[in-house]
């Protein structure tokens, strides 16, 4: 017998809140269905009327977990327009405030992680952490989450020699808490046992999905932006690509966390190398008539920005292709043959964090049509009971 | 006496709900740093649930996009009385940078009552801690 779950469309803690439609036989999930839309405001449109500087600060609100990552994106698509090149200060003040970001993001995800599977200190450790970050930036820019720092043809505030003292000894906490909490991790066979296995996509999945960013790197496939096309700053840095072999969310986790021990790196050498000289450019008030493309690895993966001018001060047109929307087709692979109790941690796995409040699913039974609610907090509880019955899976390593 | 008792007892521990009506992530992270060690509102008894049944103040962030609407006014007729709403962030308020957009509504108190507002793009924790313990003072 199959049922039908729907689940949302209201869950707070997402960017967009979305409706998921699931076919479950038994507790096997066999057909997923998203609906879209819930959280679509017209900032594409919008940005039709405002002029090149307002829209940055358009497009940093379209997400605020990765609010520096669409302005920039935005930003280096109009510096092409343009024909602007940025000194080399603001370039290295700017892709400082991206690595920063991209710290308070994954904290920010593995803290989800560690609450959908269960483990909550994990959650309360790296969220107090987060806020160092959170500080470092603040310092930075003035503001706690959209830094606003962006300006067309460099950035809009310097850092000073105190600041980069504060900066590199924020970095240091940051990474000895961060390797003291990965071997907690490592030590807790539950917690592994919990994430390996769950929520497979293979390599060849992923790449016929088009997946991005640490969904895709964790079924091994070697594909950063920052790699493979370097802008601005990123081919004079010294980094690895992250990936995992394990295809499933512990494979996500690791590479999320190699990814910050990574990127710890890259703050300390652009901190280091900070050239002198101006941080911005002056802008022309219009833009020659053209369309531009820009790359940009965001927390989540590939962002891509399209803006084309007619010769005016406002964009003739802006198109956003946002990394989420590239993983959904991924996340319906993920998904299927999965079990009720994962959906929570599946879903979580691609980042868009459902870590709290009202999220209802309704099970209906398809032969009579009787409807069952099922809380969030249910969810979780049964996703917990279902952990504890599972055998601990001895093979499951922490790789660290 | 029972009036005094639930009285208390509301002050004490105000549950809460936490409703995204289209709005960028960023208010609704800073609502969650709110319940994190380095705010906590727990120590006001302030604990987050997860359905509107249980909740006693709804804090709302976000300009209310129009395919959300109808929803939450259901979520706000389906929390018992007596509710109170926070709304949170400048969107809440009136639309923020979205104001002008064809698909949003233009901020919570178009749709339902709003007791209390916090302003900022987004509201810092401190300010939302602070607007709960004024609503509590109001009670
Ligand atoms: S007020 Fe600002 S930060 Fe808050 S949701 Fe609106 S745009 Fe985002």
């Amino acid at each position: 017998m199959s049922f039908e779950i729907p689940i949302g469309p209201q869950h707070p803690a997402l960017k967009e809140p979305i409706s998921l439609r699931m076919t479950v036989d038994g507790e096997v999930i066999t057909g997923v269905d998203i609906r879209l839309g819930y959280n679509h405001r017209g900032v594409e449109k919008l940005a039709e009327q405002k002029t090149w500087i307002q829209n940055i600060y358009l497009t940093e609100r379209i997400c605020g977990i990765c609010s520096h990552s669409h302005a920039t994106c935005y930003v280096q698509a109009v510096e092409k327009l343009m024909e602007l090149l940025p000194p080399r200060r603001g370039l290295y003040i700017r892709y400082l405030v991206s690595e920063l970001e991209r710290v308070h993001s994954h904290l920010l995800w593995l803290g989800v992680a560690g609450h959908e599977a269960g483990f909550d200190s994990f959650f309360m450790y790296t969220w107090r952490d987060r806020e160092i970050v959170m500080d470092l930036l603040e310092m930075i820019s003035g503001n706690r989450v959209h830094y606003a720092i962006n300006t067309i043809g460099g950035v809009r505030r310097d850092i000073d020699e105190g600041q980069k003292a504060k900066i590199l000894e924020g970095v240091a906490t940051l990474r000895k808490r961060s390797e003291y909490y990965f071997a907690i991790g490592a030590n807790e066979p539950s917690f592994v046992a919990r994430i390996a296995g769950v929520g497979m996509l293979s390599k060849e999945q992923a790449v016929s999905l088009c997946a991005v960013g640490p969904v895709a790197r964790a079924s091994g496939v070697a594909r950063d932006v920052r790699k493979e096309d370097p802008y601005a700053v990123y081919d004079e840095l010294d980094f690895e690509l992250c990936t995992a072999d394990s295809c499933d969310v512990l494979g996500r986790v690791v590479v999320r966390v190699k990814e910050l021990l990574e990127s710890y790196k890259m703050i300390e050498q652009m901190v280091r190398n900070l050239p002198d000289g101006d941080i911005a450019v002056k802008a022309p008030r219009k833009a020659k008539p053209g369309e531009a493309v820009s790359r940009y690895e965001a927390p989540r993966g590939e962002n891509i920005h399209y803006v084309k001018s007619s010769g005016a001060d406002k964009p003739e047109r802006l198109k956003v292709r946002a990394p989420t929307l590239g993983n959904y087709p991924a996340t319906i692979e993920m998904l299927k043959k999965g079990f009720i109790a994962d959906i929570p941690l599946i879903f979580a796995a691609i980042d868009p964090c459902i870590c709290c409040a009202e999220r209802a699913v309704t099970l209906v039974d398809a032969a009579n049509g009787a409807e069952s609610i099922v809380r969030m907090s249910e969810l979780r509880r049964r996703a917990l009971a279902r952990a504890k019955n599972a055998p601990v899976k001895g093979n499951a390593v922490w790789p660290f | 006496m029972l009036n005094k008792l639930t009285r208390w007892s509301r002050i004490k521990s105000p549950w809460i709900l936490h409703l995204n009506s289209g709005a960028c992530n960023a208010c609704d992270i800073e609502i969650v740093a709110a319940l994190t060690p380095r705010f906590d509102v727990e120590r006001f008894g302030v604990l987050l649930k997860a359905t509107p049944r249980h909740a006693d103040v709804i804090i709302a962030s976000g300009p209310v996009t129009r395919q959300i609407r109808d929803r939450i006014v259901r979520i706000y007729e389906q929390t018992p009385n007596p509710k109170f709403v926070i709304a949170v962030g400048a969107c809440a308020m009136s639309g923020c940078v979205y104001r002008g957009a064809y698909n949003i509504m233009g901020g919570i108190d178009q749709v339902i009552p709003v007791d209390m507002y916090v302003p900022g793009c987004p509201a810092r924790p401190d300010a939302i801690v602070d607007g709960v313990v004024k609503l509590l003072g109001k009670l």
